[in-house]
């Protein structure tokens, strides 16, 4: 017998693991590994709720969709950012980016 | 304990130990990897619900695009290989508080709410994949549908997104 | 009387013009300022000096007496210019006998002193300014006497302060002027603040301004509603009655300040370090009898509602002339001896009010012979107080020193001054057929009635004035002359302008004198000043009491022999034998019996030292402290808080996520 207890218990720990990482990582590229540890783990609540608690529904489904598609899109202008500043300041380090901080 | 439970608890240890590795490890490429792992799981989890199409969409999107642009991104970026253990423990130590105190009060929220245990062969993991798949035919027409349960306003608001975001991807990392 | 406004007026016009305007056309080179400034001055105070003798010709003789004989009141300006409910601030004229004396007094005077000062002041820096300071005064002064109110009165009252503050401080590059300035400013300021609060408990517990409550038609509406409408409350009324004499108490306080009464004398001295003819104008004739006027000016609320608290007024003034006239005796500066003159003379004023007892009509003449007898006296003192200052002037003009050890000898080489000087000591000194011989008289006889003790006291500080005007009269004129100094400059009579106003005092000095000596004795009706300003307003003949009169002339004749045998000759054997047998005493009389120096001793080490320091202390340490404390709690707690701020995306996660967390926790439980 599965509860839906240990399915949420799944994604909160890859939350809390998406957290851990964004909290101690260096590189932003790995902080923006964790936040799609985080990203997912909302997605499997969204499926998770949906097909348990409401199983004729879809709107988890569709959240989950386009949160993916989101997530993606964030990705992706994020990495073009990292690699612009990259180009210009050969680092990555989040605690070394303090061109633009004030 | 059923097939499928046994496939959730496997799934499950393999989510969860590869978000462990991807926050864990110290090079950025096997992290890359690691969270391909926790992707494809999430993936099978996502299969293991009926979920196929949303399955596919994760194996395809995030497993398939986004991973592939970030381990492109990691050797574009860092030349060498780098350490990505944190010195810092005064950091480390406050990342683990967080994590810990935030986990602890939401699993206890959780299981003090005492969610009905369900059966996976009662629920519609299994019970009667016609009827709780859902298939793409429905899903292509919610989608576009303006009715009730109509998403065509998000999916016209994601498309124009995803433009802008190519064009933004283009204006930002052209080289000039 | 319309005209009357511009008494007013015009002095304000030709200060703002002299004051504003620069006289001199640029580019010409020519200084013509001086004339310029000094001939509209003047020009603007000769007609207000017409202006005011027509005033006065009208007012005593074409207007209509009222039935018990008693001239009007007229207020040909009244305007409400800050009503504050019951109570209103009025401006306007108020003309009555003494206002029109007074008018007539300051217009004569400031002409006299306007006309002189284009001989003494020729040549200064800062001419323009002067005569602007001049006009300045004067207009205030007339205002402060025609004033409809006693809030009027106190505008005027410290404008004329300020006024004189600028004209001693007008040599304002020299260190005892602006010291003497600041003095005078302080201590009058200092003894108005009780006129204020005089006023203001005045006005709050009578509910109105007005010099009296009885009055006159204008004013019926205006009278002491608080007492009258609540007769039936015993309590306001008792509180009223003993309002009244405090608040007036308050006011005298003030008008002792600007009357340099003992203890507030100290800064008229110092004023001898503005120009003389300031000092003539302003410290002898007009500003300082402003308290003098004060006192009568409420007189009738005085002798109605507070007459034993009059008894003060004779203490302070009897004390003053005593004290004064010692301290004349022994000065060397002959400026000082005129000041210290002029405060004995206006105590002579002051006692002569106070000795004035309650009384209706015809009999208030004569319980209250001192109000007409005092305001007499102002009237001749003004005069040729005005003729000794304007007179010491040319000495000081002629020798260049206040020194009376620079003088000596000058009768040959200045005729017109020593003959003016003269006509002028005796009529201090009380000599019949001089004008102060008819006031002082009066003022003498006024207090036998009032006590034999206050009268005989009074005699002897009359006797002391006599002796002390010699002795200066004898020093500037007769004595060794000062060969040393005079060798390579011999002093000369003064120019025109500056001995014309010297005759025109003179004259009327002697003339005021002979008319009313003889008038005193013959019992002439016209030549009795108890005919214009009398108590009771019924007209008054003054009638000398002869041997009153004998014995005063008499005892003045001895003191001035007296100094004629002390200070005449050459070689003063008798004087140098005094100052041998009491130096201390001399040294005192010298030091102002050290006046000064209490005041120095009360303000440094007791005020300043015992009050202002700790206080200091607190506003510093205490005040300051908390918010030198409020910002150094600011600016630590910014500093622990910075922190946060630290643009680390890591650690505002952080912060965010412990946050959240607590909120959660917190909705949850």
């Amino acid at each position: 017998m599965i509860s839906i207890d240990f399915i949420l218990l799944v994604s909160t720990l890859m939350m809390f693991a998406g957290v851990y990482g964004f909290l101690t990582r260096k590189s932003t590229l790995a902080i923006l590994l964790s936040i799609e540890l985080m990203l997912n783990a909302a997605n499997i609540n969204f499926a998770v709720f949906n097909n348990l608690l409401f199983p004729q529904g879809h709107e988890g489904v569709f959240f989950a969709i386009f949160a993916i598609a989101i997530a993606a899109a964030e990705s992706a202008i994020a990495i073009a950012i990292m690699i612009n500043i990259y180009r210009q300041l050969h680092n990555i380090s989040v605690d070394k980016l303090t061109k633009m901080k004030w | 304990m059923n097939a499928q439970d046994i496939m959730f608890v496997i799934l499950a240890v393999f989510i969860v130990c590869s978000a462990f590795a991807t926050v864990i490890s110290r090079s950025i490429v096997r992290a890359a990897t690691y969270l391909l792992f926790v992707l494809l799981g999430t993936a099978g989890l996502y299969f293991l619900m009926g979920y196929t199409f949303l399955g596919s969409v994760q194996t395809m999107v995030y497993a398939g695009g986004v991973i592939v642009l970030y381990v492109f991104s990691i050797l574009l970026t860092s030349g060498q290989q780098e350490e990505l253990r944190t010195t810092n423990l005064k950091k480390t130590v406050a990342g683990l508080v967080i994590a810990l105190v935030g986990f602890g009060v939401f699993a206890s929220v959780l299981f003090m709410y005492g969610f009905a245990p369900i059966d996976f062969a009662a629920s519609s993991f299994l019970a009667s994949p016609d009827e709780s798949v859902i298939s793409m035919d429905t899903i292509g027409t919610h989608m576009l549908s303006t009715d009730k349960d109509g998403y065509l306003l998000p999916f016209e608001a994601v498309s124009v997104l995803l433009l802008a975001c190519i064009v933004a991807g283009i204006v930002i990392a052209r080289k000039r | 009387m319309s005209y009357t406004l511009f008494i007013l007026l015009l002095p304000l016009i030709s200060f703002l013009l002299i004051g504003v305007v620069d006289l001199d056309i640029p580019k010409t080179g020519k200084v013509w300022s001086h004339k310029v400034a000094g001939l509209i001055g003047t020009a603007s105070l000769g007609i207000v000096t017409i202006l005011s003798y027509m005033t006065a010709y009208q007012y005593f003789f074409c207007t209509p007496r009222l039935a018990d004989g008693t001239l009007p009141t007229l207020v040909p300006y009244n305007a409400t210019w800050l009503p504050l409910g019951d109570l209103h601030f009025d401006l306007g004229i108020l003309l009555d006998p003494i206002s029109v004396m007074m008018l007539i007094v300051i217009s004569t005077v400031s002409l006299m002193v306007h006309i002189y000062s284009f001989g003494y002041m020729h040549g200064e820096r800062g001419f323009q300014r002067y005569y602007a300071y001049l006009s300045l005064f004067t207009m205030s002064m007339l205002g402060l006497v025609l004033a409809t109110n006693i809030f009027q009165m106190y505008l005027f009252w410290e404008l004329v302060g300020v006024s004189s503050y600028l004209l001693i401080g007008f040599y304002y590059t020299t260190g005892p002027a602006i010291a003497a300035s600041k003095k005078a400013f302080i201590v009058t300021r200092f003894a108005d603040m009780f006129f204020l609060v005089g006023i203001l408990i005045f006005g709050y517990y009578t509910q109105s301004f007005n010099f009296s409550f009885a009055g006159t038609v204008e004013y019926a509406d205006g009278a002491a509603h608080f007492i009258a409408c609540n007769p039936e409350t015993a309590l306001i009324k008792n509180a009223a009655m003993t309002v009244l004499p405090l608040s007036l108490v308050l006011m005298f306080i003030g008008g002792a300040g600007k009357s340099a009464m003992f203890p507030l004398h100290i800064w008229l001295p110092d004023a001898m370090e503005g120009p003389t003819p300031v000092s003539a104008l302003i410290h002898a004739a007009t500003m300082v009898v402003a308290g003098v006027f004060q006192i009568a000016r409420m007189f009738p609320i005085w002798i109605e509602y507070a007459p034993q608290t009059l008894s003060v007024v004779v203490w302070v003034g009897a004390f003053t002339a005593f004290y004064a006239a010692a301290v004349a005796c022994a000065q060397s500066d002959i400026k000082r001896v005129l000041a210290f003159s002029t405060i004995s003379q206006i105590a002579f004023m002051m006692v002569a009010l106070g000795v004035c007892l309650p009384g209706h009509g015809e009999h208030l003449n004569h319980s209250s012979l001192g109000y007409m007898a005092s305001m007499f006296h102002l009237f001749t003192h003004a005069m040729f107080k005005a003729c000794l200052f304007l007179g010491a002037g040319c000495i000081i003009h002629a020798v260049h020193s206040n020194e009376m050890a620079m003088m000596g000898g000058l009768r040959k080489y200045m005729p017109v001054t020593h003959w003016t000087f003269l006509i002028s000591c005796l009529a201090i000194a009380g000599i019949p057929f001089f004008s102060g011989f008819s006031s002082k008289d009066e003022i003498i006889t006024a207090c036998f009635e009032y006590s034999p003790w206050c009268g005989a006291w009074m005699t002897m500080v009359a006797a002391m004035t006599a002796f002390y005007m010699f002795r200066l009269y004898y020093g500037i004129f007769w004595g060794t002359e000062n060969k040393e100094a005079h060798a390579h400059h011999t002093p000369h009579e003064a120019p025109w302008t500056m001995t014309l106003p010297l005759i025109v005092l003179s004259v009327i000095t002697v003339g005021t004198g002979v008319f009313t000596t003889l008038g005193g004795f013959l019992d002439w009706k016209w030549a009795s000043f108890g005919s214009i300003v009398s108590a009771s307003g019924i007209p008054y003949t003054v009638h000398f009491d002869p041997t009153i009169a004998g014995v005063s002339t008499v005892i003045a004749i001895c003191s001035i022999l007296l100094a004629t045998w002390i200070f005449k000759g050459e070689k003063q054997p008798v004087a140098d034998k005094m100052y041998a047998a009491a130096p201390r005493l001399h040294r005192w009389a010298y030091k102002r019996f050290y006046m000064d120096e209490v005041y120095q001793f009360i303000t440094h080490r007791i005020i300043f030292a015992r009050v202002s320091t700790p206080i200091a202390w607190f506003d510093r340490h205490i005040i300051d402290g908390f918010f030198d404390f409020l910002a150094w709690g600011t600016h630590k707690t910014s500093h622990l808080i910075k922190g946060f701020q630290n643009g680390s995306v890591q650690t505002y996660a952080f912060w965010f996520l412990l946050g959240a967390i607590l909120l959660f926790l917190i909705m949850l439980f």
